[in-house]
């Protein structure tokens, strides 16, 4: 009689609803948020890149702006989708019981979830576009057309970070709560994966810790298609960011069971 | 339609709702303790019961909403918890709060709630007005949520859960909070769902809306059913049919007196309640004491009410 929060989650046509929904609402401030995605990155690529690369010259052997707009395009999609499976997420799941209004219809929190992460991983994805138009205009984007296979793999990478995000929504008791997230889990992987610099001149031991963080697979492959360069490894990269975003649905999903159910 | 089903197919007349031995139990406490009712479509069936009595748990589990560690029920001919999914495409909910999307104006309320049903939007088009008429918000059909008085969210919160043309619309404690205006214009439309064949399950704390509205009533508290029937019976099965109530100092030697004269009578602070079928020798006699206010009056569910559940406080 009674409901597993681990029954495994069923994928169904009305998650699409709440990718409706969250549009919606988007659209109507659309305006803040295209000069936020696109004004960001001109400051960030302007500044770093053109500035401080003219002191580092090139680095793994291309122009410094190279190397970071194509590792900022990883990063940038993982700091939004993470802000919206955390704070935006967590505000429609307590303080304004949009998930409660929801459960009352025909859809269950599997349906909420998938569609969240997927709404997540398109946030993350405009993200990256935004960058990448930023890059080409700046003549960043060696790869040329080829560039834009790296959109798949960002909005791969985009379901591997929405789940642990709505995990961290799911158990939190305010706000507060998602500071150990960023400071323990994101700050470190904007750091250490590889965006600003390359993480061979690292300790043989931190470079051992870096392979398991996911943000540096989706630098691997992300900037060499950026960049016009041959990916090596791609299956493992690429199996690395699909098993983050499988296990962490999952997981998502019994833990906002856990929290939402009576 | 609905209702006009109802009366050609003999099948719809079994219950709509069918619930046995309900048990829920969070940790160590019954919220709900094994309950057994059964409601007829058409009906208005209401709740009563103290604060933590179980209602909003009751509403819950119907809803396929909450878990349930033992008994079964079944809504629309489908049992729970299985068929939940297909139970709520065909039931509306009003919640205890309202959790309105305060990012949409009113209508896109509507709109966006009959995209979770996975209704579409030129489907519900007409619907959605015909709502925002029927819940008098037209005229605030492009406001904000968060602009709305109370008794606006109420009413947009009822509109929402007719949204989908529900057979069975379930409401806790649909008037709780609102002015008196407001609950006139809710009940007024409750009554004409009702009359158009839409079975109505309802908590409320006010007597009155469960005297006007509900055709059948249980008490709950502790989890538990106290006694179920229609209003009137409830009110004959346990009270007199008349209360005399007196405010001001009545005296032990009073109070004895009434009490012998009467069927029932209790003390409840500065004032006397008696209870009688033949109030008029008492009424007599009160006549003597005219530094009391004295109030006679018909007794009525809240006579009921207090008379199963106690006067003692809840928290
Ligand atoms: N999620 C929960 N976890 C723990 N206890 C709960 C939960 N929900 C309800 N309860 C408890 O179960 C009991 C019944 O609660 P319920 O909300 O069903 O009462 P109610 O009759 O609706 O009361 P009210 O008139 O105040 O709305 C209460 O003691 C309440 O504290
Ligand atoms: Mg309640």
């Amino acid at each position: 009689m009674s409901r597993s929060i681990w029954a495994l989650p069923h994928f169904r046509w009305a998650a699409i609803a709440v990718l409706e929904r969250n549009f919606l609402v988007w659209r109507k401030l659309m305006g803040p948020a295209i000069v936020l995605n696109f004004g960001e990155p001109l400051i960030y690529l302007l500044g770093l890149g053109l500035g401080l690369g003219h002191w580092v010259g090139t680095v793994a052997g291309l122009p410094y702006l190279v190397f970071l707009a194509s590792g900022v395009v990883a990063s940038s999609a993982m700091t939004t989708v993470s802000f919206e499976g955390m704070y935006s997420v967590f505000t429609r799941m307590v303080p304004q019981k949009t998930y409660d209004a929801m459960m009352a219809t025909p859809m269950d929190i599997d349906d909420i979830v998938l569609g969240e992460i997927i709404w997540a991983a398109l946030k993350g994805l405009f993200s990256a576009v935004a960058i990448l138009v930023v890059a080409a205009v700046l003549g960043a984007v060696p790869g040329g057309w080829m560039a834009l296979w790296a959109l798949p793999v960002v909005f791969l990478m985009g379901l591997a970070f929405a789940g642990p995000a709505i995990i961290m929504s799911a158990v939190a008791g305010s706000y507060d709560f998602f500071n150990y997230y960023f400071v323990l889990i994101v700050t470190p992987m904007f750091m250490l994966s590889g965006v600003f610099f390359p993480t061979d001149s690292f300790p043989a031991a931190l470079q051992a810790v870096v392979q398991f963080l996911p943000l540096t697979h989706a630098v691997e492959v992300i900037r060499p298609v950026i960049v016009g360069q041959p990916v090596t490894q791609i299956g493992a990269h690429l199996a690395v960011l699909s098993g983050f975003a499988v296990l962490s649905f999952y997981l998502a999903v019994a833990m906002v069971r856990r929290r939402l159910w009576v | 339609m609905t209702g006009l089903a109802k009366q050609s197919t003999p099948l719809l007349k079994s219950p709509v709702v069918q619930a046995s031995g309900l048990v829920k139990s969070f940790g160590t406490l019954r919220a709900v303790d094994g309950i057994d009712f059964s409601i007829k479509p058409g009906q208005c069936f209401g709740f009563l019961g103290p604060n933590g009595a179980g209602k909003t748990t009751t509403l819950k589990m119907l809803m396929g909403l909450a878990d349930f560690d033992a008994g079964s029920l079944s809504i629309l001919g489908q049992a729970l918890p299985q068929a939940a999914r297909a139970i709520r495409a065909r039931v509306g909910l009003v919640p205890q709060s309202d959790n309105l999307d305060p990012d949409f104006t009113v209508r896109e309320n509507l709109f966006m709630y009959a995209r979770f049903f996975g209704l579409k939007r030129a489907t519900v088009a007409a619907r959605v007005e015909a709502l925002l008429e029927f819940s008098e918000l037209t005229h605030k059909a492009q406001a904000k949520v968060d602009t709305l008085s109370g008794g606006m969210k109420r009413r947009l919160t009822i509109a929402r859960a007719l949204i989908n043309d529900p057979e069975i619309v379930v409401l806790d404690e649909p008037t709780t909070g609102l002015d008196p205006q407001v609950r006139h214009v809710i009940w007024a439309r409750l009554a004409e769902l009702q009359a158009r064949g839409v079975t109505l399950i309802l908590t409320t704390h006010y007597m009155e809306e469960a005297e006007r509205l509900c055709d059948e009533l249980v008490v709950m508290d502790q989890g538990r059913i106290l006694d179920q029937g229609s209003p009137t019976d409830l009110i004959h099965r346990h009270v007199e049919s008349d209360v005399i109530e007196l405010r001001g100092e009545v005296s032990e030697a009073l109070f004895m007196t009434l009490r012998s004269m009467s069927a029932h009578a209790e003390r409840q602070g500065t004032a006397v309640y008696i209870y009688t079928h033949a109030p008029m020798p008492i009424l007599e006699f009160l006549a003597d004491a005219p530094e009391l206010t004295i109030i006679h009056r018909r007794a009525g569910m809240e006579d009921v009410f207090l008379r199963l559940t106690g006067r003692g406080l809840r928290e």
